[in-house]
């Protein structure tokens, strides 16, 4: 995955709370393998009403919001389950940075894992943003800064995760490194504590 | 002396491999679940042409998209009627075999829900770091286990490496003092917390569960109680293990037994957080005052004690608030004000690693005992063996006389994935952990409770106070 610190996009309001991943992605879809693309499942539900049908107005549907990378929303964005299927669709969907309040758990860390940036600023911040979009924005991950027009607002993201995001880190090749040190904790501790390794009674 | 430590430091101390400068650290994972889910992991490592680290440590169960209806005896994943389904199930069977870890499959007599299967089995236990790709794993912290959901790429990470990067979260501390009131379980505890605090109220937070309510609590309240961390934001829940937890964990299969046991308990007993550890964050709840709960609303913060009303967006706090209300109450098709005993539902559901263990059932069916359900029901317990149990115990006849149905062992109705579905429009009274928007199918609309309380919503045909109900019978 490729590492970023400068994105210039388009970014477009979901004016909600707690939009959870059951929303993000309904559990049905869930079984498609990813290679299919995961953007056309995105929301689909609140998109879409049972027939089918698009629902009207609905934001991310907007002319004006064609093409946007940015999505603004309310607190507890990505709440619930942690299928990262949540994320794919957002990812496959064209979306590099969600701005909310705050984030699930989970789901955060799934973002910053796909080189999705979750940035959090508060509700006073997300409303003004809300307010002007769809609408041009600017992102920084070196300064931690959104900026609309000659506004610059900072958000917050924990620093690890930061900097995975630059420089696009693979957690399976970083603990590569480890791998002495890992073989050696697990030799240590299955010495200590035999008894934290299971064994079938009878088997 | 060393500085105080809490439960969760002496976890997380016990785990950490290495601690990064920037604030990560490499944690052991002891156990790691898997189920039909998690396909998006096993291609992930196929694609980077790599194996399971330590196949003795991982279990796969079947749970999530199995159908309840139409198994026997000898189902293999090939009887499944719907293609995608079996396709899932026989990925994970193939998978299994692959990478040789053990899997509690469709055909296993101990096959069930992951969060229930684990801790039945004897694998969940004191002090371990336990992963699965799933929110609720924090359910295995009713064991003081350091149990957390992970996604996909993390899932990879586990198999291939048995690892997993963690920041270390804040340390958050919810005391129940007191004794619960009758006819108010460990769900009702739960969803008082999370609509005090909010969905975010324990964001990323390690909460420990403490408090002489949560000391009389049996494993399965402890485990409902942890299993609900997820609803209010958190990392994970945990009880301090103590003699009911080393008695629960008494001859189950995978438990330590013997030397092995005398050694773990010798280790459980320092799984306490010492008395003058510090929290980020501390909250104190009045057991006594908790009344039976519901949720009204599309969110688990959305609840309030059944002898309230429905909210009124006019009254919200703020005018964010007040779309929020207004919007879930238009999905919900509730009047503001409406007294909540007064709303109807259309069906009831009895399942989920929230509320399907033995203890669950056997609450349902003293209320429905020689009575008569006014709405259709499903009842799924949350293993096979909880299944074999309640059958033992006659609960499954108490269940199809009162007129609801019983079927097999699965995430069932939990979760719109498996073929159990709630109609679009039609309203269910659910022991399950999530009301959002379309969780038990498109358009579907979801009031969470406890055991006895859906009992009573079977019974009178409406959300109802289960109390009333009880005399004599709990
Ligand atoms: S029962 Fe529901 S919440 Fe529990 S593991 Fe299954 S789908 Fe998830």
């Amino acid at each position: 995955m490729a590492g970023w610190t400068r994105h210039q996009g388009l970014g477009v309001g979901l004016p909600f709370e707690n939009i959870d991943t059951d929303q993000l992605i309904p559990a049905r879809f869930m079984s498609a393998p990813r290679s299919e693309g995961y953007g056309k499942f995105l929301l689909h539900d609140l998109r879409h009403d049972g027939d089918g049908a698009a629902i009207p107005d609905f934001p991310l549907d907007d002319p004006a919001a064609t093409g946007a990378s940015i999505l603004v929303a309310r607190r507890n964005f990505g709440g619930g389950s942690s299928r990262e299927a949540a994320v794919y669709a957002l990812v496959d969907g064209g979306f590099r940075v969600v701005i909310a309040p705050s984030f699930g758990d989970i789901f955060a860390g799934n973002a910053v894992n796909n080189g999705l940036l979750p940035a959090r600023v508060t509700e006073a911040d997300a409303d003004a943003l809300l307010a002007a979009m769809p609408g041009d924005l600017a992102i920084d991950l070196d300064r931690c800064t959104v900026t609309a027009g000659n506004v610059v607002i900072d958000f917050e993201i924990d620093p690890v995760w930061r900097t995975k995001l630059i420089n696009g880190w693979d957690d399976i090749d970083l603990t590569r490194a480890h791998e002495r040190e890992i073989r050696d904790f697990i030799a240590a501790r299955r010495a200590a504590r035999p008894w934290a390794w299971p064994r079938e009674v009878g088997a | 002396m060393s500085a105080p430590l809490t439960l969760f430091d002496k976890i997380w101390q016990a785990h950490e491999i290495h601690a990064r400068e920037d604030g990560a650290s490499l944690l052991f994972v002891d156990r790691h679940f898997v189920h039909e889910g998690s396909h998006h992991a096993f291609r992930k490592l196929a694609e980077r042409g790599q194996g399971v680290a330590q196949p003795d440590l991982t279990f796969g169960v079947a749970d999530h998209y199995v159908p309840t209806r139409g198994r026997g005896k000898d189902h293999a994943a090939t009887t499944i009627a719907d293609p995608a389904i079996a396709r899932m199930v026989s990925t994970l069977e193939e998978n299994a075999g692959k990478h040789g870890f053990r899997l509690f499959g469709l055909d296993d007599p101990r096959q069930g829900i992951v969060h229930v299967v684990g801790p039945e089995q004897g694998l969940t236990l004191p002090g371990l770091v336990i992963n699965c790709g799933d929110s609720h794993t924090s359910t295995h912290g009713a064991f003081g286990a350091f149990g957390f959901g992970i996604g996909a790429t993390e899932v990879a990470h586990v198999l291939a490496t048995q690892t997993i990067w963690q920041k270390k979260p804040a340390r958050m501390r919810i005391r129940f003092e007191g004794k619960l009131a009758p006819g108010v379980a460990a769900k009702d505890m739960a969803l008082a917390w999370i609509a005090r605090l909010g969905t975010d109220g324990g964001r990323g937070a390690a909460i420990e569960y403490a408090g002489s309510a949560v000391r009389a609590l049996s494993m399965e309240g402890r485990m409902t109680l942890c299993n609900l961390s997820i609803e209010g934001g958190a990392r994970c829940g945990m009880v301090a293990p103590d003699a009911t937890t080393f008695a629960y964990l008494e001859d189950r299969p995978f438990a330590p037994q013997g030397t092995a046991r005398e050694q773990a308990l010798a280790d459980w007993a320092e799984l306490v957080s010492d008395p003058d550890a510090t929290f980020e964050r501390e909250v104190v709840i009045d057991a006594q005052d908790i009344a039976p709960i519901v949720t009204w609303g599309t969110s688990p913060e959305d609840a309030l004690p059944i002898t309230e009303s429905v909210p009124d967006p006019a009254r919200a706090g703020s005018a964010s608030e007040a779309e929020r209300i207004r919007a879930a109450l238009d999905y919900m098709d509730l009047r503001p004000g409406m007294k909540l005993s007064e709303i109807a539902v259309d069906q009831v559901f009895i399942g989920s690693c929230t509320n399907a263990r033995i203890e669950d059932l056997r609450a349902a069916a003293a209320v429905l005992a020689g009575r008569r359900a006014q709405v259709p029901g499903l009842v799924s317990p949350g293993s096979s063996l909880v299944k074999a149990q309640a059958e033992a115990e006659g609960l499954d006849r108490i269940f199809t006389e009162a007129g609801l149905e019983w079927v097999a062992a699965g995430c069932s109705m939990c979760v719109g994935m498996n073929g159990d579905i709630v109609a679009p429009g039609k309203r269910c009274a659910s022991t399950t952990n999530r009301n959002f928007r379309g969780r038990q199918g498109p358009g579907a609309r979801t009031h969470l409770m406890s055991p006895i309380m859906v009992a009573a919503a079977a019974v009178t045909g409406h959300l109802a106070d289960v109390r009333p109900m009880l005399a004599g019978r709990l």
